[in-house]
């Protein structure tokens, strides 16, 4: 009896909640996936049709894959932002470790407000100053190239990675270093080859959440991009596959399916490293 | 000690550069040159030309001059700035409560031994990690007027019998947007408060127990005060993201029906460079400015007070 009732109360109060958050958190990407495979016919029946058959599809077709695959610009967005967001992504980590490692190991003057000013940036949204950003890539003469993204993607990730960073060289033990030097290494040789590789794990965390914010950042790729083919994923799909007020669901759904299948694929290889992100953002 | 083992660094070159870099405050400026040549070029910089912009009657193409405070008094005087700037209070309101509460129970929830928990935990990040436009699309999909599964749902399930208008109807589109933020930001909070449960000795409850405290007693007295810390800059984070937000008013509505459901980036966005109206658009960013920064300033204070106790 006892056992029976517990069983119960842990359905209530456990599976089913959970069960719950599960089906309201992943249900948009079902219907993502669902809405790519069916036909044209079968997508545009009202909510109150009779044969609405909301959640599978008898006849899947791969038309608006195909479509978006080969009459759409969609295949240089894609290499656009993966080009973009590696190059930010790699500029931000240079920087972000080696600002890190300063911040959290070495003692100079202006060292704690140094720490605030930059944890400050990290804080500053986008939507703070893209206006005056866009004058600025005006007279510098980057826009609509992919270097008015690469120069302006660092300003949000090297604080993030400036600030993930030293969190994880606080945690590495002093005497590393020490022992280095007794041994006859010059301070930045210890950096180099003593702290570095141990940091790998922190950096590889860096490196991926870095990588998913740049492919996921939206206004600067918005207002400093004009042409179709300099577009990223995310700005391509929402202003060029929308032909005035008609929206393609179709190529619409399965653009946004395929463009967030690198994001998902780093996602899925680095989980863990990933979610240290997520908590090591926060935490500092 | 063996004595006849080489060191394993040698140096051959002794020069100034060399020994330069050895003394600590040197070597500091040089790492983190980098970085603060890019945060002076593209954050400090742009700041100040916004402050400027904000003051002067300036337009694309056209530089233009001073003018004082005009824009700050045309924005103030303008109702869909102010509407704007109320949605923004709400919006920010709301969706955080909902996020923290939210948050908070799925991260309890995670913090119980369950077959198949690294695969659940994975799973639910996912909408943090998609491309907030793509899976924003999917939501605008799904609350599309006349082919909404939502309405399909609610109709089957007997509650409604006309469609509901979820994004064309002023009442509702601030909701509906709302639904999505908090969809959003949910795996976020869950993820990084399950963290900070995680740190929790397990001991604490088991003595709390014992004490006799009931479940609800050992998460208010014991569990709660010890997450504080995390929530509060959890929270801070994504009133700061929140309050800034762009992506889903732009994707859902572009601060329609009716400007009901700007915010005030988006309503800079349609100003400055919808309009090219710089100076005005500049004024409207930057009226987000004193919000922000109080909490950036509450912000460390919370954290040094955290971290000197």
């Amino acid at each position: 009896m006892m056992i029976e009732g517990a069983r119960w109360r842990k359905w209530l109060w456990f599976y089913l909640p959970l069960g719950a958050f599960i089906v309201a958190l992943l249900f948009p990407f079902y219907w993502m996936v669902v809405t790519t495979v069916r036909p044209d016919g079968e997508l545009y029946r009202p909510w109150n049709h009779p044969l609405y058959s909301p959640f599978w599809t008898s006849h899947p077709t791969f038309e608006h894959v195909k479509e978006l695959l080969l009459e759409t610009l969609f295949n240089t967005w894609m290499l656009n932002t993966m080009f973009i967001a590696l190059a930010a992504t790699l500029i931000s980590l240079a920087c972000g470790v080696i600002a890190g490692y300063a911040l959290a190991r070495l003692t100079f003057r202006w060292a704690g407000l140094l720490g605030t000013a930059i944890f400050v940036t990290y804080l500053v949204p986008q939507t703070l100053l893209f206006i005056p950003l866009a004058e600025i890539i005006r007279d510098y003469r980057i826009g609509d190239t992919p270097w008015a993204l690469i120069l302006t993607y660092p300003t949000f990730l090297i604080p993030f990675c400036t600030w993930l960073m030293m969190g994880y060289f606080k945690t590495i033990p002093k005497e590393l270093e020490e022992c280095a030097r007794i041994d006859g290494a010059a301070r930045w040789q210890a950096m180099v080859y003593i702290i570095f590789p141990i940091a790998v794990p922190g950096i590889l965390s860096a490196g991926i959440f870095a990588f998913t914010l740049s492919w996921n950042e939206f206004i600067y790729a918005l207002v400093f991009l004009s042409s179709p083919e300099q577009k990223t994923v995310p700005v391509g799909v929402t202003s060029e596959l929308i032909r005035g007020d008609v929206f393609f669901w179709g190529s619409l759904m399965a653009g946004a399916l395929i463009g967030s299948i690198p994001v998902a694929i780093v996602y899925s290889f680095f989980v863990e490293h990933y979610v240290a992100g997520v908590t090591g953002s926060v935490k500092g | 000690m063996e004595a006849s083992k080489p060191a394993p660094f040698q140096f051959v070159s002794r020069g100034p550069i060399s020994r330069a870099l050895e003394r600590e405050g040197t070597l500091a400026f040089w790492l983190l040159a980098p970085t603060l040549l890019i945060l002076t070029v593209f954050i400090a910089y742009p700041f100040v030309l916004g402050v400027w912009l904000s003051l002067s009657n300036s337009t694309v193409g056209e530089p233009g001059h001073f003018i004082g405070l005009a824009n700050f008094y045309k924005i103030f005087a303008d109702s869909i700035f102010r509407t704007a700037a109320y949605n923004t209070f709400v919006y920010t309101a709301i969706t955080t409560v909902f996020k923290l509460a939210l948050g908070l129970w799925l991260a309890l929830l995670l913090n119980r031994h369950f077959r198949g928990k690294s695969w659940v935990r994975a799973f639910i990040l996912l909408p943090f990690i998609i491309p907030t436009v793509l899976s924003t699309l999917a939501w605008k999909w799904m609350f599309d007027p006349t082919f909404s599964v939502f309405n399909w749902l609610f109709w089957k399930l007997h509650i409604i019998n006309s469609r509901i208008n979820w994004l064309g109807d002023p009442d509702l589109a601030m909701g509906s947007i709302m639904i999505v933020n908090v969809w959003r930001g949910v795996p976020f909070y869950a993820i990084s408060l399950l963290a900070g449960l995680q740190t929790i000795n397990p001991d604490l409850h088991e003595a709390a127990a014992i004490d006799g405290a009931n479940r609800f007693q050992r998460f208010w007295y014991v569990t709660w005060p010890l997450l504080l810390p995390v929530t509060m800059v959890v929270v801070l984070f994504s009133v700061i993201q929140t309050f800034a937000d762009f992506q889903l008013v732009y994707v859902l509505t572009g601060g329609g029906p009716a400007n009901a459901t700007h915010l005030f980036a988006t309503y800079a966005y349609q100003i400055g460079i919808g309009t090219g109206l710089l100076s005005e658009g500049a004024a409207i960013s930057l009226a987000m400015f004193p919000a922000l920064l109080l909490v950036v300033v509450f912000q460390l204070w919370y954290i040094r007070k955290v971290e000197n106790r």
